[in-house]
Formats: structure tokens, C-alpha cells, sequence
């Protein structure tokens, strides 16, 4: 079906120069340094594997590390199902479609600095919205810049709140697409709720949902603004991120070598996990 | 079916709070902010709107933004178009892997780039300039609009070409005047995530830009920081942030469902 054409090259040329010089030439830099120490002054030391035996040794990076890996589990296990179930439980068609998916887009397209400060003035316990209700109203003693624990809940609501759209209108995409004779059909079959969407709606939704795991997976895997803008962090470290301790690092200390050996460990572990994800979703496919 | 519309409705509602919540902030005087808790602004002020409209390193803020996310957009879609067409016509050596890799640059964490993009944009000598928050910008998203637009130029039989081809049309005439605007929701589609992504980015644009090309939210997080936290100016700039995002998705509305899918329903 596709014709074999090298000349094709020629197309993707000018993607491949823009991305190349974008990714290579910074890419190159952080191995430079990561096998080097400087002491400042353009002056530089080769140091091999000194630094990526350090991180991989560091209390602090697995703390990080796992910090992140949980992070990003509770985002995928709450942000996907609840996704699905909100795309699930949207009128097909009628005035009202545009309106719901214009509103649900609306928090991805704001700044993520912004999202960060969002929230803060609105979990703030005394003015904030959030932090009044729980604190005068409710009667819960909330404050995420003193409670390790309100601080992570601050910081899950608040990418819940940031990116469970993507999965929903990803969702909603598969779910438009399945032609009517598919349900009439269950519908002579007496099949339940539960046979439609297991055997019928999941299946469609199989190709979009692999791209918003992947997408959430990258994301929240990388993210940095949103809680940094939040919480800083803190309190203590006990929001610090993969990533937060990254910038923490190379430009709040300007430790360059520990810091490219980082980013180096930190980008292969993505980039793992994201293959894995896709092979073990698209595993049917090639069978 | 009444029951089920409750869940988007409740989810809607819980979407709005927190951007409620910004908008009134902005709308309230310092000392009332500072004062306690209020849910609707007391003394409806627009002092803070006023203050951003008229002083040029806020408003210039916002130009600074719109500027370089509208040449990323150009330059994403206009680079990405050819090689999106190439990807979904034909095979040539090494082009799984070229697509891999290009999907790769979406996984690099941006702050693992900020300090090796900031000596590489100092050393071509484009600092501090709308070009190079642009072209850095080009990094996640260029791979994006390949990724959208093929998916939606798959959709597009090849019998179209061929005719084309037939009837006499050179490759550059049938691309443009017939082969884009049958693609013209996908482009819109990239072009909107084109957009997004460049807007509501920081780290990058933060890292390049000094003072000429300095982002509004750059501006923003000075203001947190130096001049005491003033909230209400704060919220005032952060609601004015949300509007042209609410205005370039309300021109792809119709699109958008298939195109968060890219193409690939």
C-alpha cells in the first residue's frame, strides 16, 4: 500500500534538523558534563562514572525516585477509570456536547505556573475556598503547608483536577466512534451493562486509551511546574519530585556533573517504562 | 439517562470552583482579600485589571506570549506538514525508528534540557528573543503535530493523490491547493495543540528570555515573589491568562473530540 520512496527523506528533513538541533546538541552537553567535574572558569576534570554511581547510590535520588513513582501510580489509578467513567456517562449528541468538552478542555490550556497558583490561593486555610470549607466548615484541620499528608492530597486534586479531561475526551473520541448497530445488536442479545462495555466499548476504546496512559504516564512522570508552584516541595521534602530535586540540584546548587548524570538516569527510566507500557498495550495487535 | 448526566455535571462543577474562585480573587481589594473569607467580592474593584492594562512590563507580558507561541505554531505546522505526508505515504530506510525517536522528545523532561538550552541559545547568539522560546517550544511540539496530522492524512484514501496526478497537478499544487484543505480539521486540530502546549509551558520559555521576550508567566511569578504576594493582581493576571486559550478552543469545538483521539479512532 505505502510505495517505497527514499526521496521521501527530503519531507521529513526540515522536522528532522529543528528536532536534531533542539535535542542532540543539549542532549550531548548533559553527557559532557555528567562524566566531569568543574570547579567553575570553563575548567573541566574527567570524572567517568563517579556521578552516576553516586545518584544510583543516593538515599536522596530513591527517595525522589519513589516519591515520583508514586505520584505518578496514584494519578494513573485515579485519573483513567474516573476518565473513562465521566466519558462514559456524556449525552452522545445534542446542544449540550460542545459545551461539556469546551469546559472539561479548559484547565489544560492554562498556564501550568498559573494552575500551580490556583490552587494555592484556593487551598490557602484561612481565604482560600478549599481551605476555609475544610477548615470553618467542615471542621477538618487542613493545612498543606505544615501536614505532609494534606500536601500530597493538595497535590493529586490538583492534577486530577488539571488533566482528568485528557483521558475523558480521549475516551469520549473512542466511544463516539462505535456505529449504532453495534449496540442493537447487544440489545437483541440481552447483553447487560456490564457484557456492552467489556466486549463492545472497551475494545474501541483500546487505541485512544493507550495514547492518554502514555501521555499521563509522560507527563505526570516529567511534571515539575504545578507542584513546585504549590507547595515548593515541602513541607520538608516530602513533596519534592524526581524533577524538583533535579532543578533543586543543577541550578540551585550547581552541582552540573550530579545533575547530568541525573537527568540521563531520570530520562532512561522514562523511556523505559514508556516502552514497556506501549508493548505490553499493543502486544494483541501484532498477534 | 437524567440520572447519568449528573456525573459531568458534578465533575463540571468541580472543574469551575477553582477558576471561580481565581476570577472572584481578582475582582476583590487587597485588604478585603487579606481581611478573611468572602465568597463574592464585597467592594467590586478593577484595580488590579487596570494596573496590568497600563503598565507595559505586564501587558508586554502578554504580547511577548502570544508572539512566540503564534511563530511556534507556524513554524511546528509548517515543517510538520511535508513530513506527516511523507510518514503516511510512503516507506523509506529508517522511518519507523525516525517516528520513535521523534516521539521520544515528548518523554525528556524540560528541566533536564533548561541549562544546556540556555548555553546553546546564548552561543547562536538568539537570547532573550521571541525566535528562541519558538524554536525550543519546536522540540515537544513538532513531533505532536507530525504525530496528529498522520493520523488524520491516514484517513485520507491515496486514490485522491493519484487522481490528482492523472488530472496533471504538480506535487507542490496538489499539496497545497487539494491535499490541505481536505486535511484542514487535522490541521486546525495540530495547530490548537500546537498552541496549548506553547502556552501553558514555563520552564523553557522562563529559562530563554531575560527581558525583551519575558512570557507573562514569568511576569507573574516576579510579582509572587518580590512584591509582597499580591493575590488580587495575581488572580487579575492569571484569569487573563485562561481567555485566549477559551478562545482558540472554541474555534476547533466541533474538531476537538476526534482530534484529541489524533486521528486515530
Amino acid at each position: 500500500m505505502k510505495t517505497e520512496n527514499q526521496k521521501a527523506w527530503f519531507f521529513v528533513l526540515p522536522v528532522l534538523v529543528l528536532v536534531a538541533f533542539n535535542a542532540l546538541i543539549p542532549m550531548m552537553t548533559v553527557v559532557n558534563y555528567s562524566v566531569q567535574e568543574t570547579f567553575g572558569d570553563n575548567l573541566f576534570f574527567w570524572e567517568g562514572l563517579t556521578w552516576f554511581e553516586q545518584i544510583l547510590t543516593s538515599e536522596r535520588f530513591h527517595a525522589a525516585l519513589g516519591r515520583q513513582f508514586l505520584f505518578t501510580f496514584l494519578i494513573l489509578v485515579i485519573e483513567v477509570p474516573l476518565g473513562i467513567a465521566i466519558a462514559l456517562s456524556m449525552p452522545r449528541q445534542g446542544p449540550w456536547v460542545p459545551v461539556c468538552l469546551v469546559l472539561m478542555a479548559l484547565p489544560m490550556l492554562i498556564p501550568w505556573n498559573v494552575v500551580g497558583a490556583m490552587w494555592n490561593i484556593f487551598a490557602l486555610p484561612d481565604i482560600g475556598l478549599l481551605g476555609y470549607t475544610l477548615n470553618h466548615v467542615l471542621g477538618i484541620n487542613y493545612d498543606m503547608t505544615q501536614d505532609p499528608l494534606a500536601a500530597w492530597v493538595t497535590i493529586i486534586t490538583m492534577d486530577v483536577w488539571h488533566w482528568t479531561s485528557l483521558v475523558v475526551l480521549l475516551s469520549y473520541a473512542g466511544l463516539v466512534s462505535i456505529p449504532d448497530a453495534y449496540y442493537q445488536a447487544a440489545k437483541i442479545d440481552g447483553a447487560s451493562n456490564w457484557s456492552v462495555f467489556r466486549y463492545i466499548q472497551l475494545p474501541k476504546m483500546k487505541n485512544v486509551l493507550t495514547i492518554a496512559i502514555l501521555l499521563r504516564f509522560m507527563d505526570s512522570f516529567n511534571v515539575y511546574t504545578e507542584p513546585f508552584v504549590l507547595t515548593g516541595g515541602g513541607p520538608g521534602n516530602s513533596t519534592t519530585l524526581l524533577s524538583i530535586d533535579l532543578v533543586k540540584i543543577a541550578l540551585g546548587q550547581f552541582d552540573l556533573g550530579p545533575a547530568a548524570a541525573m537527568s540521563l538516569i531520570y530520562f532512561s527510566i522514562t523511556l523505559f517504562v514508556s516502552w514497556l507500557f506501549y508493548t505490553l498495550m499493543t502486544k494483541d495487535d501484532l498477534n | 439517562m437524567r440520572k447519568r448526566s449528573i456525573v459531568p455535571i458534578v465533575y463540571i462543577l468541580f472543574l469551575m470552583l477553582p477558576i471561580y474562585w481565581l476570577v472572584a480573587m481578582s475582582f476583590k481589594t487587597t485588604n478585603e482579600i487579606l481581611a478573611g473569607f468572602s465568597l463574592f467580592p464585597q467592594t467590586f474593584t478593577l484595580e488590579a485589571y487596570r494596573t496590568i492594562f497600563t503598565d507595559p512590563t505586564w501587558y508586554w507580558g502578554y504580547i511577548n506570549s502570544i508572539i512566540y507561541v503564534s511563530l511556534n505554531t507556524v513554524i511546528s505546522i509548517a515543517v510538520a506538514l511535508p513530513a506527516a505526508y511523507a510518514f503516511s505515504r510512503y516507506r523509506f530506510l529508517g522511518d519507523k525508528q525516525l517516528f520513535f525517536w521523534l516521539l521520544t522528545n515528548r518523554m525528556a523532561p524540560a528541566a533536564v534540557f533548561a541549562l544546556p538550552f540556555f548555553q546553546l541559545y546564548s552561543a547562536i547568539g538568539i537570547f532573550d528573543t521571541h525566535l528562541a522560546v519558538a524554536l525550543a517550544h519546536c522540540l515537544f511540539n513538532i513531533p505532536l503535530a507530525v504525530w496528529i496530522l498522520e493520523g488524520f492524512m491516514g484517513g485520507v484514501p491515496k486514490e485522491l493523490d493519484e487522481t490528482a496526478y492523472v488530472d496533471g497537478y504538480s506535487f507542490p499544487r496538489f499539496f497545497v491547493t487539494i491535499f490541505i484543505p481536505t486535511i484542514k480539521a487535522g490541521v486546525g486540530v495540530a495547530a490548537f495543540f500546537c498552541f496549548m502546549f506553547s502556552w501553558v509551558e514555563l520552564l523553557l520559555a522562563k529559562t530563554l528570555t531575560a527581558v525583551e521576550a519575558k512570557p507573562i508567566a514569568a511576569t507573574m511569578t516576579r510579582t509572587a515573589s518580590s512584591a509582597g504576594y499580591e493575590l488580587g493582581l495575581l488572580a487579575a493576571a492569571g484569569t487573563l491568562t485562561i481567555i485566549p486559550g477559551a478562545i482558540v478552543i472554541y474555534f476547533v469545538r466541533n474538531y476537538i473530540a476526534k482530534g484529541f483521539a489524533m486521528g486515530r479512532v
